[in-house]
């Protein structure tokens, strides 16, 4: 078996505010291997966010606290690297692409000199002129011509900032790329065009990415495995061929599904998740779904449920019980 | 034929901005008839919602016709359209900033009511938005609670008790649950349907989501800057896209449907361009991949099949 690339353990984060303390992951386990593509697919609050600020140690100060767990990344321990150490893998070995691309550049630099600053910090070897010719391959890569790096983000529309925002996160070849949202703020057929992009980068590089999306269509296009999150865990995880079969899923993953209205079949009504999103500052004893769960049993309420195992596939739900006696 | 509830004749709205005329909504017919759902699509700044407002009169048109029940509203008088307005309603994206974050939900549900004064007397207002608020399946306890204490999906309920209030017949819906997760999107879309069967409300339905404006609409018109492009019953359109770019639209769309999944894409070239004094002709033809010299001629809604509308020089002859 290949070497794991990424393994989150136990990872427990939470949020220190004023009124509450806000529990936004507990007890998440994810693996990833090189190359892998994983989906993480969650709704507002689910802590898909959280978890990738906690790779990158990008928790806001103070206020957000890893409490619990293990980030292992190339058999490191991430959780114990320096504040320096951690400069130096950012960017080079693990890149971010933030959701909102309208944000995440900034207004008064070039965007040129924005892909620069990724090589000087990583590469300050390079002569003047390298660097140039690498930010003219880059942008060509992303379909930019090179000749419009002199110019200023607001001069490019939302399409082809998030492509400017992906050649900066890919220029140093990282070996983990995290895309948070990255076609969130997009439309439909840009969206298809930068997920296009996006594929065949990652084949270039041979990078792993966990691709973070609401968006259960999106990640069923770009993924290998995908990890459905619910108030801080990973309740169903496995190869995009078994779980979208949705044969067996997790109440909460078939709750989903059956919200998401068809391209192909009628239905006259959807079936909706009953209920509201559990409160994180409260969380029950329980499997965190139980009070909106159709087929919630006594034990879900008094025990949280371990994960079940079939092959791959795995759910964190009593409802496959049986499946531990595989 | 019955008169359509609402029905546009070459309705325009040009934005004067410093580089020139921004022609936002050009030349758009539409009807849409007493308890149907006109479906309207389109990407970021095709128009869609600008159509909306012009047809409810927020903002004023540059030319044509907005008839509701056969009469033109645009020449109407503060007066006349103060009672037009109360069967016009509307349904706006933001949760978040479409609510006056001072009021509580009642006085924002009430606001509508005591302004033209439907209902009278205190405790009638208080019973009638206690219904609404029932109606839209807001429990009685959040009365006197403000918007920021509650989340998108409720907060979307207050927006449709309130544009309930003054039982319309016609609601314009602009993208109300795109903000919401999915799970909420479901319950939201589901009391939309109830509310259009229960009360007989006609709406437009505003959103870029192809998946949901299939499963809520009777038919469906697609926009690209400012024009109609294809428009259709809801299942012809989606069996047979005719226009280049609804066939484009529709192929983009990421799917939860794992036959589909390798299946080629149709990836449009290009981004959509500057709506600004645009050329004449299809304005979709520098992204097209069939576009030949006919396409810079203006084009016209033709009748391809019974209903169903495109405007193309080559796929509608």
């Amino acid at each position: 078996m290949e070497r794991k690339l990424l393994e989150v353990r136990n990872l427990h984060v939470r949020y220190n505010t004023d009124e509450a303390v806000v529990y936004a992951l507990n007890g998440l386990d994810i693996d990833l291997e090189k190359g892998e593509t994983l989906g993480l697919v969650g709704e507002t609050g689910a802590g898909k966010t959280t978890l990738a600020l906690s790779i990158m140690q990008l928790l806001p100060q103070k206020v957000g606290q890893i409490t619990g767990g293990s980030i292992l990344y190339d058999e490191k321990e991430l959780l114990k690297f320096s504040v320096k150490d951690m400069l130096a893998l950012r960017g080079d070995k693990i890149s971010m692409i933030f959701q909102d691309p309208m944000t995440s550049l900034n207004p008064v630099m070039s965007v040129g000199d924005q892909i620069s600053e990724v090589l000087e910090q990583h590469f300050p070897e390079l002569s003047k002129e390298q660097k140039s010719e690498k930010i003219d391959e880059i942008m060509n890569m992303v379909g930019i011509p090179s000749s419009r790096k002199v110019e200023y983000p607001h001069q490019f529309s939302g399409g082809m900032k998030q492509r400017i925002v992906i050649a900066m996160a890919l220029i140093a070849e990282p070996d983990l790329l995290i895309a948070d949202e990255p076609t969130t703020a997009l439309d439909v057929t840009i969206q298809a065009q930068i997920l296009e992009l996006i594929r065949q980068l990652k084949v270039k590089f041979n990078s792993a990415m966990i691709l973070i999306s609401h968006d259960l269509g999106v990640v069923a296009e770009v993924c290998d495995n995908v990890a459905i999150m619910y108030a801080g865990e990973v309740i169903e995880y496995g190869p995009i061929e078994t779980v979208y079969l949705k044969k067996d899923n997790h109440p909460y993953t078939r709750g989903l599904f059956n919200s998401l209205p068809e391209l192909t079949r009628n239905v006259d009504r959807l079936e909706p998740i009953m209920g509201y999103m559990v409160d994180p500052t409260n969380l029950p004893a329980g499997c965190s779904f139980a009070a909106r769960c159709d087929r919630c049993m006594d034990i879900c309420i008094s025990k949280k449920p371990p994960v079940f195992s079939d092959g791959a596939h795995s759910i964190k739900c009593y409802l496959y019980q049986h499946w531990a006696d595989k | 034929m019955t008169t359509p509830l609402i029905e546009t004749k070459g309705l325009k709205k040009y934005f004067n901005t410093p580089g020139g005329s921004l022609h936002a909504v050009d030349n758009v017919d539409l009807k849409i008839s007493s308890g149907e759902t006109l479906g309207v699509v389109g990407e970021s700044g095709c128009g869609k919602s600008t159509l909306g407002r012009t047809i409810l009169r927020l903002v004023d048109a540059t030319a044509g016709e907005v008839l509701y029940d056969g009469q033109n509203i645009l020449n109407f008088s503060q007066q006349q359209m103060r009672d037009v307005r109360m069967n016009m309603q509307m349904i706006f994206q933001d949760p978040f900033t479409s609510l006056n974050p001072r009021l509580s939900v009642g006085e924002i549900i009430a606001d509508p009511i005591e302004v033209s004064r439907t209902v009278r007397g205190r405790r009638e207002i208080r019973e009638k938005v206690r219904e609404l608020m029932d109606v839209c399946g807001l429990p009685e306890r959040y009365v006197n609670t403000y918007p920021h204490e509650l989340d998108g999906g409720r907060r979307q309920r207050i927006g449709m008790a309130r544009a309930l209030a003054l039982n319309p017949k016609f609601i314009v819906c602009d993208e109300p649950v795109s903000a919401l997760d999915v799970s909420i999107q479901a319950q939201i879309l589901n009391l939309l349907m109830d509310l259009q069967q229960s009360k007989g409300l006609s709406y437009m339905f505003i959103t870029h989501n192809l998946c949901v404006v299939r499963h809520i609409s009777n038919r469906i018109m697609v926009m690209y800057m400012g024009n109609v492009v294809e428009v259709a019953s809801r299942d012809d359109l989606f069996s047979h896209p005719t226009h280049p770019y609804t066939k484009a639209l529709l192929s983009a769309i990421p799917t939860t449907d794992l036959s589909r999944r390798n299946s080629a894409r149709q990836i449009l070239k290009g981004e959509v361009a500057n709506p600004v004094d645009p050329k004449p002709g299809c304005r979709f033809n520098p992204r097209c991949p069939y576009a030949t010299k006919s396409c810079q001629e203006q084009q016209t809604l033709k009748e391809i099949a019974s209903g169903h509308y495109v405007a193309c020089s080559v796929f509608a002859g």
